[in-house]
C-alpha cells in the first residue's frame, strides 16, 4: 500500500535578497540577474511529503514542475532529498501562461499520473506571488483543497482521510478531509531537510532528454543503463492539452504595464542624534501637524 | 445586470473590515460605471446583516444563511459564489486578499474560467487596447498589484472574460460608510439549489482565532521596530513614545522572529500593509519585503546606526544613531515641547 504523493514545485528567481549585482543604475531591480532557486514554500511542501513517506511505508513521491528546460535543476535537488521520480512539463507553448492556464496544464499532467492520494505544493511562488495555482488546480481536478498547511497531523489510508493543521492570519484551524486532496503549505511549516550525500551520488547524473542533447555517447549510454537517471520531459502533446487554453491565448489576465519600483529616492535630510537636533526635528513635526 | 459584487467575509458574526473597505471602493466604482453595487454574504445567523451593508451603499444583498456556512469552508462557499455569479453575470467581483479570499477566489475563478488578479493594492477604471489585435476595450478594471517580492508594480486587465475578479489587500482601501444608508434590497435564494452534499467532505475539528486587539492599519502614526532595537525591553521605549503620540507600534519580521513583539504587529509583504501619515522606522534595515508594506507612508523617519541602511534611501529624515540613545531623547523633547 502506501500513499502516492505528487509534489508541485516551481523554479523562481530569488526575489528575497536582492544584492547590489541585481540592482540597476536607476535603483530598480534587474530581474534577469537574480539566481534561480527552488521556490521556498515548495521546499516546505516537499518536507511534508518526505515525512509522509517515512511514516507510511510503501509511499511514493513524484515531483512535477512546469518551466523552462533548466527547471530540471529543482528536480535533481528534490531527488537528492528523497523523491522517487520527477517530471518536467516543458514546451514553448506554455510560455506566458497566467495562473488559470498554468493550473490547466498542471491538472492535465496530474490526471496522466492518476491515481494519486495527495497533491502538495507551496502556498505561493515568490515571483508571481499569486497563491492561485494550488486552489485552481484542485478545482480543475474536482478535489477538495486545504490551503496554508503548517503540519500534516495524520493520514488514515484505511478511512481515506487526512488531518491537517492550517495557519491562518489570526490563528489556526485543524481540519479533516477525504482523500484525494490538494494541500498548499505555508512558510511556517518546518524547513526542508538538507540533501543526502548518498542520494546526491546516486542522482547527480540525472538528466532530461533536452539536457542530454549536447552530451557524449558514453554519457547517454550511462543514462540508458540506469533508468532512474531519466527525468521525464512532457510537452503539450504528451498531456493532450488544447493549445488554445495555454500560454497567452489561454490566459484571461493580461499584463498591461509593469513599473519598476525605484528602491532609491530623492534627497534625504540627515539629522544628528544630539538632543538639540532631535528637538528641532520634533518641533518641525509638531509645527507641521504631523504629530501632536 | 453586469454589476459589481463584493464577497463579504464574516468574522464572529460581523462583516470583516476588509469587506467594508471593498464595499467603500465598490460603491465608487459602481457610481463611475453607473451600475449597481451588490454584496454576497454567506454565514450563519445573519439576521439583519443587510443593514450594515446598506450603510455602504449596497443595492442588493444576496444572503445565504445556514449553520453549515460558518466557520468558512472552501467548497460550500465556492459553490454558492460560482453559481450566483453564473446567474448574475457581474462585470467586477472583489474579494479580500485574506486567508479566506485567497482560498476562495481562485477556486471560483477556475470554475468560471475567468481572470483573477491577486493581492491588488489599487483599482482604477480605464480603457485598454490589445497590442496584438488592436482591439479596444472601454471601462476595464485596472488591477494594480505588486509582484516579484514588491520590486515591481504590475497593472493587469481581464479584457475578454467576466467577471473581472480581484483579491484586494487589507488596509489599502479606505473604510468610508455613506452619510445616509440607502434603501437596498435583500435576496435570499433557496440554499439547496446552490450546494451539493460533496461540498461538505471537509470538517473543521478545532479552531483558535485570536481576537483582534490592536489596530495598526488604522493608525496615522506608526513606530516600527526592527532587529536593531535589540531586545524586548528596548521595545518598551517604542511603546512609551507610541503612547504619548497616540501611535501604534509595528515591527519588521526579524523583530517578530526574535520574539521582541507579536506577529500581529508585523508590517510588510507577509504582514500588514500600512500607509500612515508618519512612519518611524527604528533599527530596520529596509528589506524589499518590509518596504512592500510601508513605502506608501506619507512621511518616513529612519533611526539607524548605519548611515547606509537601505531604508534611509526612502526616508525623508534619517537620524544616524543608536536607537537606545535616540528614543529617550525623542520622548524627552516631545514632552518638553508639547507642554
Ligand atoms: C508581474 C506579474 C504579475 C502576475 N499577476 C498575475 C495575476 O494577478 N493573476 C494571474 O492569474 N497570473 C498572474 N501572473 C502570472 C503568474 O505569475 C504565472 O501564471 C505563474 O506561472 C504562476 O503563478 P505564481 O507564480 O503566482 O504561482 P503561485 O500560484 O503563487 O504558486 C503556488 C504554488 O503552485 C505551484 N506552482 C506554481 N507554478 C508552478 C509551476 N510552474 N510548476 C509546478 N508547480 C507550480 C507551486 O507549488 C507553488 O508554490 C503574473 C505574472 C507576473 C510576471
Ligand atoms: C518571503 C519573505 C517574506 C518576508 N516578509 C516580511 C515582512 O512582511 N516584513 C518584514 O519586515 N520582513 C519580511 N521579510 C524579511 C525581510 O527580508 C528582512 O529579513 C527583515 O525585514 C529584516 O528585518 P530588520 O530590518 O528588522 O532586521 P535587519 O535586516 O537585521 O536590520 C537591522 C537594522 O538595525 C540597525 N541597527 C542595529 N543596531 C542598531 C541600534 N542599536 N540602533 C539603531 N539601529 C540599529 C542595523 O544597521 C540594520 O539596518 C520577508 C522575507 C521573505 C523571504
Amino acid at each position: 500500500m502506501g500513499l502516492k504523493i505528487i509534489v508541485l514545485a516551481k523554479q523562481v528567481p530569488d526575489t528575497r535578497n536582492v544584492g547590489k549585482d541585481a540592482m540597476k543604475e536607476d535603483g530598480t531591480i534587474n530581474r534577469g540577474a537574480l539566481p534561480a532557486v527552488f521556490n521556498p514554500e515548495d521546499l516546505n511542501a516537499l518536507e511534508q511529503a518526505l515525512r509522509l513517506k517515512a511514516k507510511y511505508p510503501g509511499s511514493e513521491i513524484i515531483l512535477l514542475t512546469m518551466g523552462p528546460t533548466r527547471a530540471a535543476e529543482i528536480i535533481r535537488e528534490a531527488l537528492y532529498r528523497g523523491i522517487d521520480k520527477g517530471y518536467l512539463l516543458t514546451d514553448r507553448k506554455f510560455a506566458g501562461s497566467d495562473t488559470l492556464a498554468t493550473s490547466y496544464a498542471i491538472s492535465l499532467a496530474i490526471k496522466k499520473l492518476s491515481p494519486y492520494d495527495i497533491i502538495i505544493g507551496g502556498r505561493q511562488a515568490i515571483d508571481g506571488d499569486t497563491a492561485q495555482v494550488g486552489p485552481q488546480t484542485a478545482e480543475k481536478l474536482g478535489i477538495p483543497q486545504i490551503t496554508y498547511a503548517e503540519e500534516i497531523v495524520e493520514c488514515n489510508e484505511a478511512n481515506n482521510n487526512i488531518i491537517v493543521k492550517r495557519r491562518l492570519e489570526r490563528g489556526i484551524e485543524i481540519v479533516k478531509s477525504t482523500l484525494p486532496v490538494l494541500i498548499t503549505v505555508h512558510s511556517s511549516a518546518p524547513a526542508c531537510r538538507t540533501q543526502n550525500a548518498k542520494l546526491f551520488m546516486k542522482y547527480k547524473h540525472a538528466r532530461t532528454v533536452s539536457e542530454l542533447q549536447n552530451e557524449s555517447e558514453d554519457y547517454i549510454k550511462l543514462q540508458k543503463d540506469r533508468a532512474y537517471l531519466n527525468i521525464e520531459e512532457w510537452s503539450v502533446d504528451d498531456i493532450n492539452a488544447d493549445i488554445q487554453l495555454l500560454g497567452l491565448s489561454g490566459s484571461p489576465t493580461k499584463v498591461k504595464k509593469i513599473e519598476n519600483v525605484v528602491l532609491k529616492h530623492k534627497e534625504v535630510a540627515t539629522i544628528d542624534s544630539n538632543e538639540n537636533s532631535i528637538g528641532k526635528l520634533m518641533k518641525e513635526l509638531i509645527d507641521n501637524h504631523i504629530i501632536g | 445586470m453586469n454589476n459589481i459584487f463584493v464577497y463579504c467575509e464574516i468574522e464572529e458574526g460581523l462583516i470583516a473590515d476588509v469587506s467594508y473597505e471593498l464595499l467603500s471602493k465598490g460603491r465608487k466604482l459602481a457610481d463611475e460605471l453607473q451600475c449597481k453595487l451588490n454584496a454576497v454574504v454567506i454565514g450563519d445567523d445573519l439576521n439583519g446583516i443587510e443593514n450594515n451593508l446598506f450603510k455602504y451603499g449596497v443595492d442588493t444583498a444576496f444572503v445565504f444563511d445556514d449553520n453549515r456556512f460558518y466557520p468558512y469552508r472552501t467548497l460550500p462557499h465556492a459553490s454558492i459564489v460560482t453559481k450566483l455569479f453564473e446567474e448574475e453575470k457581474p462585470q467586477i467581483a472583489l474579494f479580500g486578499a485574506t486567508s479566506i479570499g485567497r482560498d476562495l477566489a481562485p477556486r471560483v475563478a477556475s470554475a468560471l474560467k475567468s481572470g483573477l488578479t491577486a493581492d491588488c493594492t489599487n483599482l482604477v477604471i480605464g480603457d485598454y487596447t490589445e497590442t496584438r489585435t488592436g482591439k479596444e476595450y472601454k471601462n476595464l478594471l485596472y488591477q494594480i498589484r505588486p509582484a516579484f517580492g514588491g520590486s515591481i508594480i504590475a497593472t493587469i486587465v481581464n479584457p475578454d472574460t467576466k467577471p473581472q475578479l480581484a483579491t484586494v489587500r487589507e488596509g489599502v482601501m479606505k473604510n468610508e460608510p455613506l452619510t445616509k444608508p440607502i434603501n437596498g434590497e435583500v435576496v435570499k435564494h433557496n440554499i439547496d439549489d446552490y450546494i451539493k452534499n460533496e461540498d461538505f467532505v471537509l470538517d473543521i475539528i478545532e479552531r483558535h482565532i485570536e481576537a483582534k486587539k490592536i489596530n495598526i492599519k488604522g493608525a496615522s502614526i506608526i513606530i516600527a521596530g526592527g532587529y536593531g532595537v535589540g531586545s524586548k525591553a528596548s521595545f518598551d521605549k517604542l511603546f512609551e513614545l507610541a503612547e504619548i503620540l497616540g501611535a501604534e507600534v509595528g515591527a519588521s519580521r526579524a523583530a517578530v522572529d526574535a520574539g521582541f513583539v507579536d506577529h500581529e504587529r508585523q508590517i510588510g509583504q507577509t504582514g500588514i500593509t500600512v500607509r500612515p501619515k508618519l512612519y518611524i522606522a527604528c533599527g530596520i534595515s529596509g528589506a524589499v519585503q518590509h518596504r512592500a508594506g510601508m513605502d506608501e507612508s506619507a512621511m518616513i523617519i529612519s533611526i539607524n546606526s548605519d548611515p547606509k541602511a537601505p531604508i534611509n534611501s526612502i526616508a525623508d529624515y534619517v537620524i544616524i544613531g543608536d536607537i537606545n540613545d535616540v528614543m529617550p531623547k525623542m520622548i524627552k523633547k516631545y514632552k518638553e515641547l508639547s507642554k
